[in-house]
């Protein structure tokens, strides 16, 4: 198959891009004359139906990383890149049952908000914003490389160019329009996402004959029956528990989604929103699995690990194999869409832990006034706009799965104990909130570092690969040698000399090579997904630190938030 | 303070406030097990998975499919018991509060 149009700036990639780009900005400039004060600034006014913001929670939570990257695993790993879009969904009804009343009714702009309800505002608004910045900025750093590696990739921009652009359009959007700009940013994302997931899924399924039987069969046939059983991504079952934690608990101690509560104009529609949103979710996993499939029975894994290693842009190659260069046009405009809009919720985000909790609830003590805020809300935009541009360049090359889940990891175990905690134990205090997030997040943080996925393949990657490069070297020498040896061999002369000679070689090569092995990089702490610690840790930080002293003012206060929140008394 | 203390006390309150804390962890304990039961047939359970459903299509896409779509209608049991039974309870108890 030839691939004509990758890496290339094609028209029709340009004129859905440049066409999304001119109808998103026509809304922010809509949007502007409606953003005024700071309730519109964060919360569009709370005038969100329950649907849309069930479609614009998708938006949020579908990323490049969900599009390109599942896909991409199901069609090189088979069954085991189902796993994740599982692991990616369960996150969502916990979410709804457990925090989605309180956070609702207790809450004005962040999830601070409810933390701090009943205990002392200052240390708590401090640590749940270090908490929120934390997860977004890895959020962010995942969000800006995928991002310049796809444009870079589809548009043949460089990298750092690509990163100038979204990150001034997603500034503008959130500069001008706030949240309620965002919004529709995020429900257009969604509907074309799930518009052109939909369509390449039909135009996959027609090549079937509409029979999934037929599609699973002819990617059985070509890889085997092992591609479509559970295989080697799941080898410990204790690190299997761990990023399911993280996952699960993670959506519900992410800033950008639980800010979105605050949209709507009550409980009822946020309940409907979440309902839709894992609705949305659920559906487009499921898309992003049959693309898979159908990527590596069309397409063929050889193209598309040819592309990209990891697998990245079997989607678009799909749509190209089937749809030609228009189709893939299209679906690369959707992708660019899809990080710009991610990028733009996460920076709002960040913007209200900024302004809302270190500003508003830290530095002024709760009294600023509404010019103020709006002013000091702006300013953390840009600031994080600029932030982020520059992390992506740093960051440049980094595995976007691994920033993702460093995010999921801080959120699981700083922002979610003390959440909950929070809402549900009587006795928790304000140390035991503080203590609970500062561990959290420094222990989930630090052991990412400590493990392998950092120590040894971002901050040892040098020694890694120079070690590696003399084992090939010392192999291949090793090799050469017994083969000549062989040849003499053949030839008939001193043949147990010959044969002593070869054993002794390969005695030679193999304590080389394990002591080449044992000089290898090892990672401080043994496990990618550190959640199962970080996590336990955070909540028995907090509960130990609140029962050692207890906070009476606190507990008198338990019951007249249940009350608030259960919407009994005002 | 005895007109907050009358409404935690009131038997309504009480039996509102139960049903929730009961309807909420019972969901949430299904939704854990739902999912933690997937990982662990994958961590120990791999020939089941791999088991034929039909034609090439093994149990374990079946499977994971179900675990997505019972997860969305967990999510519709709550909205619609929250929305349409819990909402009308809480008037109740709500206009009974504040007629004290």
């Amino acid at each position: 198959m030839q691939l004509a149009a990758i890496g290339h700036a094609h028209i029709t990639s340009m004129l859905f891009f440049l066409f999304f780009v001119i109808m998103t900005l026509c809304i922010t400039y809509w949007a502007a004359k409606r953003t005024r004060t700071t309730e519109e600034f964060y919360s569009a006014g709370r005038s969100v139906t329950g649907f849309q913001n069930g479609l614009a929670l998708a938006g949020d939570y579908m990323s490049a990383a969900s599009f390109l990257g599942i896909a991409g695993l199901v069609s090189t790993k088979g069954y085991d890149g189902l796993i994740y879009s599982v692991g990616w969904l369960v996150g969502w009804p916990i979410m709804m049952f457990l925090i989605s009343e309180p956070l609702r009714n207790l809450g004005k702009y962040t999830f601070a908000d409810v933390v701090a309800c009943r205990f002392k505002q200052r240390p708590i608004r401090a640590a749940a914003a270090s908490g929120s910045l934390i997860t977004i900025l890895f959020y962010l750093i995942a969000q800006m490389v995928g991002a310049g590696t796809l444009v870079k990739f589809i548009f043949g921009v460089p990298y750092e160019a690509a990163l100038v652009v979204v990150g001034v359009l997603m500034i503008s959007y959130v500069l001008f329009g706030g949240m309620l700009a965002t919004t529709w940013v995020q429900i257009i994302k969604a509907v074309l996402l799930l518009g052109g997931a939909t369509i390449l899924v039909l135009l996959t399924l027609a090549q079937f004959g509409f029979s999934y039987g037929e599609l699973f069969g002819q990617a059985a046939k070509m890889y085997g029956d092992k591609f479509l059983e559970p295989g080697g991504l799941i080898t410990s079952p204790l690190e299997a528990f761990s990023l399911g934690l993280a996952l699960m608990f993670g959506t519900a101690g992410l800033p950008h989604i639980l800010m979105r509560f605050y949209t709507v104009p009550d409980i009822k529609e946020a309940r409907k929103s979440v309902f839709y949103a894992t609705g949305f979710i659920g559906y487009f996993y499921i898309l992003t699995v049959t693309i898979g499939f159908g990527a590596a029975a069309l397409v063929t894994q050889k193209v598309i690990m040819g592309v990209d290693k990891g697998g990245n842009m079997a989607g678009p190659l799909l749509a190209e194999f089937l749809g030609g260069t228009p189709f893939l046009g299209f679906l690369a405009a959707v992708g660019f869409a899809t990080i710009l809009a991610v990028v733009a919720g996460l920076t709002l985000a960040g913007a209200s832990a900024l302004s809302q909790d270190l500003y508003v609830g830290v530095v002024r003590r709760g009294a600023a006034d509404e010019k103020e805020e709006v002013k000091v809300s702006k300013i953390a935009t840009i600031g994080l706009g600029v932030t982020a541009i520059f992390l992506g360049i740093l960051f440049k090359g980094q595995n976007v799965a691994v920033m993702v889940g460093f995010a999921f990891a801080v959120a699981a175990s700083a922002n979610f104990p003390a959440l909950l905690l929070s809402l549900t134990w009587r006795k928790f205090t304000t140390m035991g909130a503080v203590t609970s997030l500062y561990t959290g997040l420094v222990l989930a943080a630090g052991l990412i570092i400590l493990g392998p996925a950092v120590w040894i393949d971002v901050i040892h990657k040098d020694d890694k690969a120079a070690l590696e490069k003399q084992i090939k070297e010392f192999e291949t020498g090793s090799k050469q040698k017994i083969e000549a040896l062989e040849k003499q061999k053949a030839a008939g002369r001193n043949l147990m000399k010959i044969d002593a000679a070869i054993a002794g070689e390969k005695r030679l090569a193999d304590a080389k090579r394990k002591e080449l092995n044992a000089a290898m990089p090892k990672a401080i702490f043994p496990m990618n997904n550190p959640a199962v610690i970080s996590m336990g840790v955070s909540f028995l930080t907090g509960i130990i630190v609140s029962l050692l002293l207890p906070e009476k003012e606190a507990q008198t206060r338990f019951d007249d938030e249940k009350l608030q929140y259960m919407q009994i008394s005002e | 303070m005895t007109r907050k203390t009358n409404i935690l006390n009131d038997a309504d309150f009480k039996s509102l406030s139960g049903r929730k804390n009961t309807i909420s962890l019972v969901l949430a304990v299904l939704e854990l097990v739902l999912y933690f039961g997937f990982i662990a047939l994958i961590a120990f359970n791999k020939p089941f998975l791999s088991a034929k459903f039909s034609g090439a299509i093994t149990v374990g896409i079946p499977i994971a499919i179900g675990t997505i779509l019972l997860s969305w209608v967990l999510t519709g049991v709550y909205m619609l018991w929250a929305n349409k039974k819990y909402y009308i309870l809480v008037k109740k108890v709500r206009d009974k509060a504040r007629g004290q």
